[in-house]
């Protein structure tokens, strides 16, 4: 096989990896769009803030404490404890649980049976305050996730087939932590799946998914569906926000990974949790195939908008997207 | 009756407000939020605790105090340019807007306005050429300087010669990141060295292609012009596909330690330029924290100085406040104009021993201002990151870039500015 074929397979591997991790944050904003139609732009900001908690929780960093200084003209930074990685999860997710909590209490509840766009400009105000908020509470500067997760190609696979291609070729690069986000990413779809199908409350989210008032009917406390549904995407920006901010630092360009879920979501659709996962692999793999055969011919960094380009190609055969609900419009 | 009472208190305002357009007013277009906040954040501080210690020290300059009006500009340039708009009314001295978009939009307005802009190590190279960019500074070095400064050393490296070497510029897609292609195809051509360019999309949280693309090509070494999230990213991906990360040089947007920090120990061995040495046991260091930090008067929390980033923060504040001490000199007056300042930034003259007066011995090379030249000497020093030590160390001394190289394009640059703009080139 010659190098550059094999290069081409190494490129799809790593897009198929990158795809994974475009689907991690894209399965949240379908998680809260098909329980209750909202499309939460703060999904991205979500991330970030549960990636900064995280590590506020593991370094024992005191909240607040620019605030609590400035006032108190104290100069106290840190409890001076560090909590172990799973600990610290646990609690993060509590802190995304009232969050979701009071989202629900404090913004949408009031907001039930306004238009989608006035739904939306509510998460765009949500962004913004839990950026904010995201900063007072932790401050700006980079955060070192330390939570074990591996970095680095994988040695083993690279010198199991550096042979295939001669010497032109150097193995398969395969990253490790890509690795461990996909199968993270499997664990979790099939977790959500499962629990779609077979709680009891999960069929109450899929109830009220199908028709918010027929579920009401029955005695579905909508209120409690969607503090789960805001929670669920709470965990899922956790999962996203470890991901991303063990390639970069915890920082605050992690709110722009939404960017990267809105293609995967245009194609994918945006009620359907295959849809995402299938929408990121095939975003993934086209724009990196993109850029490794065409990019070069015109000036690189094709990504970016090679993935809008790729989503509207599939919107003007499939508008509902590959796995959305068909738009029926009766007159 | 209220009449008499609204214009009385206006008249008292009035005369309130008098005493405060006598201050030397410096705002700082700052970014503590967003996603560059982490490199904007230590700039700032170093800038502004600079001004707040030589008000807590010497009473301001001249007898005249600074006012510091910070203005958040999120790194986005329509806000820079409305903090500009919000602050150039208050009087004004210096902008420095630590951000190459903003930058551009700001040098026809400040000029039109007559306030200098300073740029240091960023903005429009050409506006080293003082006779076509009256307004505008961008000592004590640039762009173009910086991709010289760094073949420059990797000539040094290498024997003095390049020839059939393979180097690969990653930089940030953007007016910044594009700024050193020019300079490095014209050296490119001269040394004989094959350039690869690979670009990274705003704001490069995901660089595996190109870092894929550099494993398959494995260029000598790998140049990167790069800003926030782009450079730790980067570090991470040239550790993992284990490029040697010796060959391996940033600018100086990408040698700061936060950009190092979260690869931790794979990190170890990355290069940098640096326009100013980072020293944290300077004098004037223990100065800020005397009189500002232990004052309560910090810009921040205190964890950053001594950092690459604050120094360069301080470094320009007291570039600012060295060209307010000339500008007092030359016209004699201690509340200078606009005016005023840029005829002290054009006379600016930074000597080795005014810096050690100063307590920041060495912080930067010597180098004057004129009315022809306004970019400084343009001098590097490339440093490198000790992970165990947690450290960046200074490799070499000041290295100098090549002018015979550099100053055809700014000529070439600053000429075509010129006549697009109906300018005539002159002193003032």
């Amino acid at each position: 096989m010659s190098a550059d074929f094999l290069y081409g397979i190494e490129v799809i591997l790593n897009g198929l990896m990158a795809g994974v991790l475009y689907a991690l944050v894209a399965l949240g904003f379908v998680l809260i769009f098909k329980a209750s139609g909202i499309f939460n732009y703060a999904q991205g900001v979500m991330a970030l803030f549960a990636a900064l908690t995280l590590v506020g929780i593991m370094e024992g960093q005191v909240p607040f404490s620019h605030i609590i200084n400035a006032i108190f003209g104290t100069k106290i930074h840190h409890f001076g404890w560090h909590v172990p990685a799973l600990l610290a999860i646990f609690l993060t997710l509590c802190v995304m649980v009232a969050f979701a909590w009071a989202v629900q209490k404090f913004v949408f509840r009031h907001l039930v049976g306004q238009e989608p766009i006035i739904l939306f400009m509510a998460t765009i105000g949500l962004a913004y305050f839990l950026e904010g908020m995201g900063d007072l509470m932790w401050g700006s500067d980079i955060k070192t996730l330390k939570v074990g997760l591996p970095q680095g190609g994988s040695r083993w696979i690279e010198d199991m087939t550096s042979g295939l291609g001669g010497n032109d070729f150097y193995g398969f690069f395969i990253d490790k932590l890509d690795m461990v986000a996909t199968v993270v990413a499997a664990i979790l779809v099939m977790s959500l799946i499962a629990f779609a199908q077979y709680s009891k409350q999960g069929r109450a989210m899929r109830a009220v998914a199908d028709d918010h008032q027929a579920a009401l009917s029955v005695g579905i406390s909508l209120n409690f569906i969607w503090v789960l549904v805001w929670s669920l995407a709470g965990l899922v920006a956790l999962v996203a926000g470890v991901m991303w901010g063990a390639k970069s630092g915890v920082q605050f360009s992690l709110s722009l990974i939404a960017l990267k879920a809105l293609p995967v979501l245009m194609l994918g659709g945006f009620t359907s949790i295959p849809g995402a996962i299938v929408g990121g692999l095939i975003i993934g793999v086209g724009e990196k195939l993109f850029e490794y055969t065409i990019g070069g011919m015109i000036g690189g960094a094709t990504e970016n908008w090679f993935a809008y380009v790729l989503a509207l190609i599939f919107l003007v055969f499939r508008p509902q997207g590959l796995f959305g609900e068909k738009i029926i419009e009766r007159v | 009756m209220k009449l008499k009472t609204l214009a009385a208190m206006a008249l008292a305002g009035t005369l309130a407000a008098g005493p405060a357009l006598a201050e030397l007013v410096i705002p700082d277009l700052s970014y503590r939020t967003g996603p560059y906040a982490a490199g904007g954040t230590p700039v700032s501080d170093g800038y502004q605790d600079y001004f707040n210690m030589l008000n807590a020290r010497d009473g301001g300059v001249g007898g005249e105090m600074f006012r510091i009006l910070e203005c958040e500009t999120g790194y986005n340039t329509e806000k820079g340019v409305e903090c500009y708009e919000s602050t150039k009314g208050e009087g004004a001295l210096i902008y420095q807007p630590l951000s190459t978009g903003i930058t551009y939009q700001l040098i026809p307005k400040v000029t039109a306005d007559g306030i200098p802009l300073h740029t240091m190590g960023y903005g429009r190279t050409s506006a080293a050429n003082g006779e076509v960019f009256n307004w505008v500074f961008n000592y004590p070095a640039n762009y173009w300087d910086a991709a010289s400064v760094m073949v420059n050393y990797l000539l040094d490296e290498n024997g003095g010669s390049l020839d059939g070497k393979n180097i690969a510029l990653v930089y940030h897609n953007s007016a910044y990141g594009k700024e050193p292609i020019r300079t490095l195809e014209n050296l490119s051509a001269q040394y004989g060295f094959e350039l690869t360019q690979l670009a990274v999309d705003h704001p490069g949280q995901e660089q595996k292609s190109q870092w894929l693309q550099i494993r398959r090509e494995r260029p000598d070494y790998v140049l990167m012009w790069g800003w926030g999230v782009m450079n730790q990213v980067a570090v991470q991906e040239a550790a993992n596909i284990g490029f040697p990360m010796e060959n391996f040089i940033g600018n100086w947007w990408a040698g700061a330690e936060h950009d190092v920090i979260p690869a931790g120990d794979a990190a170890n061995g990355y290069k940098s330029l640096n326009m100013n040495r980072i020293d944290a046991s300077l004098p004037v260091f223990d100065d800020i924290r005397t009189l500002v930090h232990d004052a309560g008067n910090a810009a921040g929390d205190g964890s950053n100085i001594g950092t690459v980033l604050y120094t360069r923060g301080m470094y320009a504040a007291m570039l600012a406040a060295e060209a307010v001490a000339t500008a007092q000199g030359i016209h004699g007056v201690a509340a200078i104009t606009p005016a005023m300042m840029r005829d002290g930034m054009e006379a600016l003259d930074i000597t080795a021993a005014r810096m050690e007066e100063l307590g920041m011995a060495n912080i930067g090379p010597e180098f004057a201002v004129s009315c022809q030249d306004h970019g400084g000497s343009g001098l590097g020093i490339v440093q490198q990151w000790d992970a165990s030590a947690g450290a960046w160390v200074a490799l070499t001394d000041y290295i100098a870039p090549d002018d015979a190289v550099t100053l055809p394009l700014i000529m070439e640059d600053s000429a075509a500015f010129a006549a697009e703009n109906n300018i005539e080139a002159g002193c003032m």
